[in-house]
């Protein structure tokens, strides 16, 4: 974005107000905290307002592959660090499907990455795109592939060959899907730009290092290709880091227009490619594609894909009020927890287990966990009764209520203000249908 | 027009050396963001601690399964980890704690110059949680080790005078421990040079949540943290020490019931590798790990990282 100065500079300074600001520097310090459009002034010059769309446009382009409500989203992002402003749209991960493997294969292989998929803090966590790689070198067999696949993954489709006319013949099969184009390097450039412009497609770029990757780039930029994803070349965990850390940089800091795109990794498969993977997702990288990736390196890697991309300002809440599990009646167990988001689907996750019918209050505690928001003065008897209260839990069932372990303290408060016995639950959700158990019996 | 700009950061300020051991370690030193050579030339790898506990009650079986019944003695196991080429040992004196076998600071100490002689590297050590007795053992085990510079964990706000005043009789360190915010960090260190304790003997703690249970958080309070000592904050440029074994704690990690989320020593092995890449991608110095194949991963890639060993 450009500066306030940089704006007013080539304003016509007339402060005529016809954008409805009293100055052209008030006019230019709207546009620079992009709270006024350029449109708003009538007067500006043609040639002042192609430099200054060209510099207010954001830093990093948004690149989707796919389309509707299904599509990969990439870029956009406009900071260094997570705390100046929520990164927003997290890494894109692709497992790779061999046109080298048989047809029930290539569906088997659709469904494996359709099951890399976990539902989790009431999100889902899934995989996003699948990568069709022609191994075969032959156009008619990746055409074919591609083909199949697509009829049996409705997400986000990558097509990868090295070949403009294995890509073509692909192209055409999948026509509707807007695939990402992988892609582009120096030898096959100018055939690949043309396929991206013909077929409407993202074009993945990849230069052997970052100055020949901003030059392609470039090139590409100026051959009219807008929508682009840069493979920096990075092979190792240092090259990944120093080289997105220094194209993220090149982009927001300096407005370094050939950098300012998405960036990828294609990382293979194995505990390497999961290391790279994670430098990737933490620093800058948009989208990574892997060979294979097992169940148990996946969630790990979604989980922190989803840490490091949520708003570290605000944590996910759940609404206050009474939650039933299962069909609970006039005995069933009341419990109770915060609502952070994290801490309620686990307590929910595990009560469920238990097949026990259980009616769960929720108290509003700003988003934090049972000790945060103990600890903040947020979870005290007498905001949880208050909360009681609110909902009626207390007339919908006669049972005792059963009290997060960690806070075992406020029990004997609890039951003064509420005048219902309140029982000690466990320390850990994943210990509760046990306890639940042993209360129904008790 | 294809000249790529300058992006390396001038900073103000850099990152205090701490020696530790018999003066062949040093943790801190960094002059930019972690492992950007282009902007941070002192090249010095993140230290790995491998964690010991000397009792074993709460423990997890499956990270204890990893040791070869080495983990049945303090010692034995702390030599493990330095054949598996770890540069520190973090020993959590858990025996110590009333509500358990309730051991003599004496013999607490006794453990830690056993570790030190046998193993010869830094230990950082840990009490069991008690303040009471804590206080005691810190006093004991500073007292029983003078030829290595121990870091003695840990200092709180609320209770930082009698562990700083254990760590200044014998030379050790400090590790002033803060939650998760940079405010309380810089405050901990305050309070601490405040005390009379100098720079080059204090570590941070900012405590790293791990994987899925507010690395979020730590994330950033360390990326902060490290930008503000970067950019010349004086009561901000102490090493971190980020002890990433609470990932073993997180269900998800663990979990053995869905056989859907794949091989559960895999999974732990992985949550931990992760919470310390993210530890060490915002600013630390010291990792303390569970997981020996974990640290293992961690050290190749901090190596890889760092460009150096
Ligand atoms: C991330 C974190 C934060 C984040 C907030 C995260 C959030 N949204 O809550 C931030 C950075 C904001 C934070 C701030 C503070 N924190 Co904090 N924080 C943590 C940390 C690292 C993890 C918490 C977490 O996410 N837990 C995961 C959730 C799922 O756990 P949970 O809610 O307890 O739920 C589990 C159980 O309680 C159980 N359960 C839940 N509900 C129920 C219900 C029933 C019926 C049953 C049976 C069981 C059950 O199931 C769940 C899974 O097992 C913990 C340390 C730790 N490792 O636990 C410290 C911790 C909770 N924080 C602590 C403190 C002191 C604070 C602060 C006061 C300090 C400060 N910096 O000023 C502030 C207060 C916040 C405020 N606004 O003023 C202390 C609490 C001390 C205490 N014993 O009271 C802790 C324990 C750290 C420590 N060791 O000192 N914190
Ligand atoms: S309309 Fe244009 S020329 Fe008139 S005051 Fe606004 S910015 Fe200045």
């Amino acid at each position: 974005m450009a500066t306030a100065m940089e704006f007013f500079k080539l304003l016509p300074k007339t402060n005529c107000k016809d954008c409805g600001h009293p100055t052209c520097l008030a006019f230019a310090m709207q546009l620079a905290n992009g709270k006024a459009s350029l449109e708003d002034c009538p007067h500006i010059s043609e040639e002042s307002r192609k430099t200054l769309n060209e510099s207010s446009a954001p830093p990093m382009r948004t690149v989707r592959i796919g389309t509707g409500d299904r599509a990969a989203v990439m870029g956009g992002e406009t900071v260094l660090y997570r705390h100046e402003r929520r990164f927003v749209n997290p890494t894109v991960y692709a497992v790779t499907v061999s046109d080298g493997l048989s047809d029930e294969e290539i569906v088997s292989r659709v469904g494996y990455a359709a099951s890399l998929r976990f539902e989790r803090v009431g999100t889902v966590f899934r995989l996003d795109c699948i990568s069709v790689r022609n191994d075969s070198g032959d156009a008619e067999r990746f055409s074919a592939a591609a083909s199949m696949a697509a009829g049996s993954w409705d997400s986000p489709l990558i097509l990868e060959s090295e070949s403009p006319s294995a890509m073509s013949a692909a192209l055409d099969a999948v026509k509707g899907r807007r695939p990402l184009i992988c892609g582009a390097y120096p030898g096959n450039m100018d055939r690949m730009m043309e396929l991206a412009k013909e077929h409407g497609c993202p074009l993945a770029l990849r230069g052997g290092t970052l100055e020949e990757t901003a030059s392609m780039a470039a090139r590409a930029k100026a051959a009219g290709i807008e929508d682009m994803v840069l493979d920096t070349g990075a092979v190792t965990l240092k090259q990944c880091l120093e080289r997105q850390t220094a194209a993220r940089r090149a982009a927001v800091r300096k407005k370094f227009r050939a950098l300012g795109y998405p960036l990828m990794n294609r990382v293979g498969s194995g505990e390497y490619a999961v290391a790279l993977a994670s430098v990737s997702t933490m620093k800058y990288g948009s989208l990574v594609i892997f060979d294979d990736l097992k169940p148990y390196e996946a969630l790990p890697l979604f989980t922190l894909r989803n840490n490091i991309y949520t708003d570290p300002q605000v944590p996910i809440q759940v609404k206050q009020g009474v939650y039933p599990i299962g069909s609970p009646d006039s005995h069933s167990p009341i419990m109770f927890t915060t609502n952070f988001s994290l801490t309620y689907f686990t307590v929910r996750a595990d009560i469920e287990k238990s097949k026990i019918p259980v009616w769960l209050q929720v108290v509003n505690t700003e988003g934090l966990s049972v000790l945060t928001a103990y600890a903040a003065g947020k979870f005290d008897p007498e905001h949880v009764a208050e909360a009681f209260r609110e909902s009626g839990i207390l007339d919908k069932s006669d049972s005792a209520v059963i009290v997060p372990g960690l806070v075992a303290r406020m029990s004997g408060k609890l039951e003064e203000i509420i005048g219902r016995r309140a029982v000690v639950g466990t320390n850990e959700s994943k210990n509760i249908p046990k306890h639940l158990r042993e209360f129904m019996s008790g | 027009m294809n000249d790529i700009p300058q992006v390396a950061e001038k900073y103000k300020g850099e990152i205090a050396e701490i020696v530790l051991g018999k003066g062949d370690y040093v943790a801190g030193g960094a002059k930019g963001m972690p492992f950007l050579s282009f902007e941070n030339p002192s090249k010095r790898r993140p230290m790995i601690a491998g964690e010991v506990v000397d009792d074993l009650e709460g423990y997890p079986e499956m990270a204890a399964r990893m040791f070869d019944g080495r983990q049945n003695d303090p010692v034995e196991w702390a030599v493990m980890w330095k054949e598996l080429g770890m540069d520190a040992v973090c020993v959590r004196l858990l025996s110590t704690d009333p509500a358990r076998r309730g051991a003599s600071p004496e013999d607490a100490a006794e453990t830690v110059r056993r570790i030190a002689d046998r193993t010869g590297l830094p230990v950082i050590v840990c009490g069991c949680g008690d303040r009471a007795v804590d206080g005691r053992t810190m006093a004991a085990v500073s007292g029983a080790v003078k030829d290595s510079r121990l870091i003695l964990a840990k200092a709180e706000e609320e209770d930082y005078k009698t562990v700083s005043a254990a760590a200044m009789a014998n030379g050790h360190v400090v590790l002033g421990f803060s939650n998760l915010d940079i405010n309380l960090a810089k405050q901990m260190n305050i309070l601490l040079s405040d005390f009379g304790i100098d720079g080059d003997s204090i570590i941070m703690d900012p405590l790293m949540a791990p994987l899925g249970m507010g690395l979020d958080y730590s994330y950033s309070v360390n990326e902060r943290i490290r930008l503000a000592a970067l950019s010349g904050d004086g009561m901000l440029q102490q090493p971190m020490l980020c002890d990433t074994t609470s990932a073993w704690d997180v269900g998800d990690a663990t979990s053995q019931d869905d056989p859907a989320l794949g091989d559960p020593v895999h999974r732990a092995t992985w949550w931990e590798v992760m919470s310390a890449l993210a530890a060490m991608m915002s600013g630390a110095d010291i990792l303390v790990m569970r997981g020996p194949a974990a640290a293992d991963m961690v050290k190749v890639y901090a190596a890889e990282l760092t460009e150096a060993d």
